[in-house]
């Protein structure tokens, strides 16, 4: 036949891959360098308080002299986020499963959760503290509760998205419910899981931090309440800093995995050369 | 366990040749209809009427009739996809209750799946099975460059166009060498171009094998063109209005529009859309409800 004329493209390597990652995103590296250094040449020029904004420099030398306080605080806070994630993991997949399979489930515990998820979760920090006290528990129980909703959502709708045509094709391999779940509906269903796994690791950080607002005596949402008391800005700041790597380590570590786990979707995202006949 | 792709079968010259031979899918007053809503509310639409037709054994059977007319409703009632409300349907000899394995089938989309390559998208269809995949790559190869994709097994669905994904697909259902291909407006979605070069070279892999197929399509040319008969059907409820041999020799290649068989059964055809109300001549005022038979 006549497809075969057209040669096969070459495909990028994985070296030119990452190459191509950097170049990309280096514009982005020095627009943040840029802003750091206009930061601190500002605030230094302008002679504007340490205790409304602290230049660059201090935060780091005032996190330097506390390292060893605020990366304990940071390790119990990255525990809470770990732990609460991972419950809301095992928790909404196969909750997402049921409910896609199972009409039942669907019709009565699908509506149930739509209409929890309008609940501001966070409005609920001050009744775990009754329920759960001070310790760990309640910190990873809302964790749990803000990431399980947009993984439980996604998840259903990548376990739903199955095309009739392709169920219909695989039908008529006589292939079990089963197999066809293996070979077709998880595969199919896994980039929307993962977006819900991404949104969900995003709010994972939020969630921990606010937890430790309400009420704790260890962790990074506890030590920000104790230097922004103190108006100790630089710590303030530093602690901000800290948070955001550890949110931006967790949606990575997830963004990693789903590059692991479905090359194929991420590769399609970034298909570059067009299709020939 | 493995057979060889190409089959020296001569495709039937002509009508008679074909007559000659079993008949393959058999449908005996076959009638489909969907039932909406509940009591004295409930609306009945009949998708197809009365339908009676036999397909024989290593023919090329298309069906060519405007959208809702039920061919694809028809498709997947010989697949055994859908239940037929009415009727007998037979597939090999056997009556169709539930899904049929004993085929290959394409759709208008070719539904491939997106994280395997084109080599394992075709062997998906043994995997699926429960057979080992393994002893059949050689052959999968030897399909892939019949549909000339031999240079593209290693390539995902998302690098291919339109047209190869559907080659994809169809090596996808004879990999398995079933004697059936049911293929539901497979080239409805490919540009004119496409279209033409897919119309001959399905013609040159049919050739090649002994397999019945039956092609659903909604245009004229593509029915006359690749079948040894073609059923024409109107809409609502769907009906056969007439079966027609196409006595065009084989390979029938570009020129086959100029055979005096080809434009006589396309006028036939068009003749009676235009008589049905599915097409409107020049100049004629269309009536503003559409195309329905009085």
């Amino acid at each position: 036949m006549s497809a075969g004329a057209v040669a096969a493209l070459p495909r990028p390597s994985r070296s030119a891959a990452v190459g191509a990652w950097l170049r990309k995103r280096a514009g982005a590296m020095l627009v943040f360098a840029l802003l750091i250094v206009v930061w601190e040449v500002a605030v230094r020029a302008l002679g504007i308080k340490e205790y409304l904004l602290p230049p660059p420099s201090k935060v780091w030398t005032e996190f330097w002299k506390r390292h060893d306080l605020v990366m304990g605080g940071a390790w119990v806070t990255t525990q809470e986020i770990l732990a609460g994630y991972a419950l809301a993991v095992a928790v909404s997949v196969p909750l997402a499963l049921a409910i896609a399979y199972s009409r039942f489930m669907e019709q009565s515990v699908y509506p149930v959760i739509v209409f929890l998820q309008i609940i501001p979760k966070i409005a609920i920090a001050p009744l775990f503290i009754i329920w759960f006290g001070f310790g760990f528990t309640p910190k990873v129980l809302l964790v749990f509760l803000l990431s399980f909703f947009p993984i439980v959502v996604a998840s259903i709708a990548g376990f739903k998205s199955a095309d009739r045509d392709v169920m219909d094709f695989a039908r008529t391999t006589g292939a079990s419910g089963l197999r066809m779940f293996l070979k077709i509906s998880l595969p199919q269903a896994l980039p929307q899981i993962f977006t819900g796994l991404k949104v969900g690791a995003a709010l994972a950080a939020t969630a921990a931090v606010v937890a430790e607002f309400v009420a704790s005596d260890k962790g990074l949402g506890y030590l920000l309440l104790q230097y922004n008391g103190q108006l100790d800005t630089p710590m303030v700041f530093a602690i901000i800093v800290l948070l955001s790597l550890i949110g931006l380590a967790v949606y990575y570590a997830v963004e990693i995995i789903e590059r692991i786990a479905i090359p194929w979707h991420v590769s399609q995202q970034g298909a570059t050369h067009d299709a020939v006949l | 366990m493995l057979k060889v792709v190409t089959k020296a079968v001569p495709a039937p010259a002509d009508g008679d040749a074909a007559a000659a031979r079993r008949v393959y899918v058999d449908l005996r007053g076959v009638a489909k209809t969907y039932r909406r809503g509940h009591g004295a509310a409930a609306r009945a639409t009949h998708a197809l009427e009365a339908v009676d037709l036999a397909i024989r054994e290593g023919e090329f059977l298309a069906i060519v009739g405007p959208s809702g007319c039920g061919k694809s409703t028809l498709l997947r009632i010989i697949a055994g996809l859908h239940p037929a409300s009415e009727g007998v349907v037979e597939v090999g000899g056997k009556p169709v209750a539930g899904p049929q394995t004993n085929l290959g089938i394409v759709f208008q989309s070719p539904v491939l799946l997106e994280w395997r390559n084109v080599l394992d998208n075709v062997l998906v269809q043994l995997e699926l099975r429960g057979v080992d995949p393994r002893p059949y790559r050689e052959r999968a190869m030897k399909l892939l460059a019949q549909v000339g994709l031999a240079d593209f097994a290693d390539r995902h669905p998302h690098e291919l166009s339109g047209g190869m994904r559907q080659r994809a697909a169809i090596a996808r259902a004879l990999i398995h060498d079933a004697p059936l291909l049911l293929m539901d407006e497979p080239f409805g979605a490919l540009d004119a171009l496409t279209r033409e070069q897919m119309r001959l070279d399905l013609e040159a892999l049919w050739m090649a094998t002994n397999k019945t197929v039956l092609f659903i399509t909604h245009s004229i040319d593509e029915a006359v063109l690749l079948a040894d008969r073609v059923v024409v059907m109107s809409p609502r409820p769907g009906r056969i209005e007439q079966v027609m041999d196409i006595r065009i020799p084989r390979p029938r290649g570009l020129e086959a529009r100029r055979h005096p068989a080809f434009v006589e059964a396309a006028e036939r055809i068009t003749g009676i859309f235009l008589a049905r109300g599915v097409l409107h001549g020049a100049g004629q005022v269309v009536p503003p409800t559409g195309g329905d038979p009085p």
